[in-house]
């Protein structure tokens, strides 16, 4: 059964993050540029004496659909590849896939 | 007292409005193409305020330190036309058929694109109030003396040094200014390399575009007069950027198998500079030959800096510094006397070279020492970089409480 991997990460991560997937042979990925903000409610920064509150950070969104057994290896290359060690790091979520279907294999099945 | 001849002041007139539009927007878009997208409208404001800046500062006293009378070779005197008083300036600027004040004005959009062309060197990382501060002080010691140096009767122009429209004084000056500058404020962080990765390519062309139409203003209006000079500075210039454009597109071919657009508009870039200290002076063959020249130079040049890992990020030095050097050199070697009466090396006069070598070395070496100085101040009173969070989310949004691409 596959499960399809979200992940949101620093975007000046996403060169390590891919870096570590290739290690462990996982290629195809959806890179997806997002704004969010976790727990903390954004980021503020006290700059020129006023604070700066920056509601929503740029973020980006990874989907990986991967087999069943490589879940746990991809969650940790991932997390060895995102991680800095301050708030903002992001997070991996992890869903089942009902059904995941090629286009071009279905095509063959569906007009023969 | 000359009278004002209508031709030539209402070239002078347009030539003007053309070189403002290279800043604002051409260099802007140039620039702001060439960084990502959350530092775009910050890069853009660099370039923006840079050209409001040194405009003020030009008007108030800049021009009176460029073309005031003669202090020693070194400086004008800077009281003399403080201000721009009405009842203290001549009507007609002498040895031309123009007003004063226009004169003022197109001289005042060089000091300004000179100034905004170092934004490169603070690109994604720049404090906007550090650069406003040095780019006023920047357009004053800097760029108002190289002026006078060259144009203002200064010591190279009693050296007879050749600079129709600004290689010494522009390019060479902002560009080699830029380097000192990113040394100053040290590279990005959160970048993998030095290189810019552009977020928008149609930006960069449409900028291109621009300048390449303004430099036309620029060029042949140095000639301050509508006349043969001005004619042949337009089509030497269009020249040298058609070839710098296919020189450098060929460049990237080579080594990639493909051109690319960037590699053109670039090339394109490297001609306008190269040839502008020469576009009074030299045939459309040397051009061709100084533009394709250019070209192949800086992007070598581009390839040493990522190579040092320097990251004087939008290339000013490479292209507008290196490609400046090699025009003012190409103007000792290229000058035809059938044009304008200056010869150079190919037409039998090895002498002008010295005086453009010495004219580039000097303006090497001042901009760099003065820039390294003013820099150094401007770190000890406002700080260049900008907070570290900041550089992380993108400049856009802290900086100026606006983001060019909203959801």
């Amino acid at each position: 059964m596959d499960k399809l991997i979200i992940a949101f990460i620093r975007p000046e991560k996403l060169d390590d993050v891919k870096a570590e997937l290739e290690k462990i042979g996982v290629y195809p990925m959806t890179v997806i540029e997002v704004k969010g903000r976790g727990s903390q409610k954004g980021i503020t920064v006290s700059y020129r004496g006023i604070p700066v509150t920056i509601d929503l950070i740029p973020k980006l969104q990874l989907e990986l659909i991967v087999p069943e057994e490589k879940v746990d290896q991809v969650i940790d290359a991932i997390t060895r590849g995102a991680y800095t060690g301050n708030p903002g790091d992001g997070r991996i979520i992890v869903v089942p896939v009902e059904s995941n279907v090629k286009i071009r294999d279905h095509y063959k099945e569906i007009s023969s | 007292m000359a009278a004002v001849n209508p031709g030539d002041t209402a070239w002078l007139l347009s030539a003007s409005s053309m070189v403002l539009f290279m800043s604002v927007p051409g260099l802007a878009l140039f620039y702001g193409g060439l960084v990502k997208s959350r530092n775009v409208l910050s890069t853009m404001y660099h370039v923006l305020s840079a050209f409001a800046i040194a405009v003020i500062a030009w008007v108030i006293i800049g021009f009176s330190i460029a073309f005031g009378s003669d202090i020693a070779g070194f400086i004008g005197n800077p009281l003399q036309f403080l201000g721009l008083l009405p009842s203290e300036i001549p009507k007609v600027w002498s040895g031309t058929h123009v007003p004063t004040l226009i004169y003022v004005g197109f001289q005042g959009m060089f000091a300004a694109i000179a100034t905004a062309i170092i934004a490169s060197a603070i690109a994604e990382r720049g404090k906007a109030e550090a650069w406003m501060l040095f780019s006023l002080l920047w357009v004053l010691l800097v760029y108002s003396v190289i002026a006078h140096w060259v144009w203002g009767n200064g010591w190279l122009s009693k050296l007879n040094a050749l600079d129709f429209a600004g290689g010494m004084v522009v390019h060479i000056s902002s560009g080699f200014s830029a380097l000192v500058l990113s040394f100053i404020i040290g590279k990005r962080k959160f970048v993998k390399t030095v290189e810019a990765v552009p977020h928008n390519i149609p930006l960069i062309l449409i900028g291109t575009g621009i300048l390449w139409f303004g430099w036309l203003g620029f060029n042949a209006g140095s000639a301050i007069a509508a006349n043969l000079d001005a004619a042949n500075a337009w089509l030497v210039t269009t020249v040298a950027a058609a070839s710098g454009a296919l020189a450098w597109a060929f460049m990237t071919k080579r080594e990639t198998g493909r051109p690319s657009t960037v590699a053109y508009a670039s090339g394109a870039v490297a001609g306008l500079v190269a040839i502008t200290p020469a576009a009074g002076y030299v045939d459309v063959i040397g051009a061709i030959i100084i533009g394709a020249l250019a070209g192949i130079l800086s992007y070598y040049m581009v390839n040493f800096r990522i190579k040092k890992g320097w990251d004087e990020t939008l290339d000013a030095w490479a292209v507008h510094g290196m490609s400046g050097v090699w025009g003012s050199i190409a103007t000792g070697l290229f000058a035809d006397p059938a044009v304008a009466g200056k010869s150079g090396l190919f037409f039998g006069n090895p002498y002008q070279l010295v005086p453009q070598i010495v004219g580039t070395i000097a303006s090497i070496v001042y901009a760099m020492i003065m820039t390294y100085i003013i820099a150094k101040i401007v770190d000890a009173v406002v700080g260049w970089r900008v907070p570290e969070e900041v550089e992380k989310v993108g400049l856009d949004l802290p900086e100026l409480g606006e983001e060019a691409y909203n959801l």
